[in-house]
């Protein structure tokens, strides 16, 4: 399992964010490949094809046009086959109400985008080592929630 | 109707391998936590057999030694932090250290590089997410947990626990139950 680098993917509408994202993960120690989207549809449509390979770690932006966030995290966790898959938020909102509300409705991670490109390594730094210890440690993922 | 469980993994694995060692007729016996004794000869091939039979309930043969020692420490964690009768008595670097006998400096060396995490950072989400599996499976108040837990105070685990996962313990305990309550 050490070996194998971690399936990341994201869903933003920003192409700039998008771009920053890819990069702090390529500096980050811990291997791994990133794939962007850039909407909710669009996201929906690889993950719903029968054989697509599914990611360690998804993160989605709530404010999307076409579907949102919310409703792309909704759409997944209506699905079995998803499961395992643990959810990221990342918006620029820090809305005390969007942050319960995708707790509640089954996000594991909630990020509000950093303003500057180290915090955002570090904060991506911390989602993937977080995760890691879940995966490796058998931890309970039901009780996974972090908030940064 | 959704149900929650409470497992004792202890028990758990006992069964599992007690069970399976007896199909394959190899005798075996427990030597402590994660680590047993093959009393038997086995072949190369009863060696694939045992670990294809075990991998089916996610039990890996662990190989090299560097993973050993690591989980081992993780195993002695996993000790110290549901030691509820307070048996250990010395500093978790001391304790960790007379366990193994490696140098509290090797072993945390060693752990952060496999890892990604230290040793100190484990042993907090060890016990973090003992403080969770409380708070959702118990009636226990968080005053009852951090004493538990051997927190000086409640405040004490509460700053560790809004530390280690960004929210409150309350926030979490209102979470889990809303999320419960929306998918029963």
């Amino acid at each position: 399992m050490q070996n194998n680098s971690i399936k990341i993917l994201l869903a933003d509408d920003d192409e700039d964010d998008r771009l920053f994202f890819t990069e702090a993960f390529e500096e980050l120690k811990i291997k791994s490949s990133v794939s962007t989207f850039k909407n909710g549809v669009l996201l929906m449509e690889y993950l719903n094809q029968a054989n697509c390979v599914l990611p360690d770690l998804l993160f989605l932006d709530l404010n999307m046009p076409k579907k949102s966030g919310i409703e792309c995290l909704k759409e997944i966790k209506q699905e079995q086959r998803f499961k395992d898959m643990v959810i990221a938020i990342y918006s620029t909102s820090a809305s005390e109400e969007d942050i319960e509300k995708t707790f509640v409705l089954g996000a594991n991670i909630y990020i509000k985008k950093p303003n500057d490109f180290g915090k955002l390594k570090k904060a991506l730094s911390e989602v993937v080592t977080t995760n890691w210890q879940y995966q490796t440690n058998s931890l309970n993922k039901e009780n996974f929630l972090l908030r940064l | 109707m959704k149900l929650f469980l409470k497992f004792d993994i202890q028990q758990l694995c006992d069964k599992v391998l007690n069970d399976q060692f007896s199909n394959l007729k190899i005798r075996f016996s427990v030597i402590s936590y994660g680590e047993i004794e093959i009393l038997d000869k086995v072949s190369k091939s009863q060696l694939l057999e045992i670990k294809a039979v075990l991998s089916d309930y996610g039990i890996t043969i662990v190989e090299d030694q560097k993973s050993i020692l690591i989980q081992k420490i993780k195993d002695a964690i996993t000790e110290m932090v549901n030691d509820e009768d307070e048996t250990i008595a010395v500093k978790s670097s001391v304790y960790l250290a007379e366990k193994l006998n490696h140098s509290y400096g090797y072993l945390s060396n060693l752990f952060s590089e496999v890892t990604y995490t230290s040793i100190e950072n484990y042993i907090i989400l060890q016990k973090i997410e003992r403080a969770k599996h409380l708070i959702t499976t118990t009636d226990m108040t968080l005053t009852e947990i951090a004493f538990k837990l051997n927190y000086s105070s409640v405040a004490h685990l509460s700053t560790q626990f809004k530390n280690t996962t960004g929210i409150t313990p309350s926030a979490f305990q209102r979470i889990i139950t809303k999320r419960r309550e929306l998918t029963q």
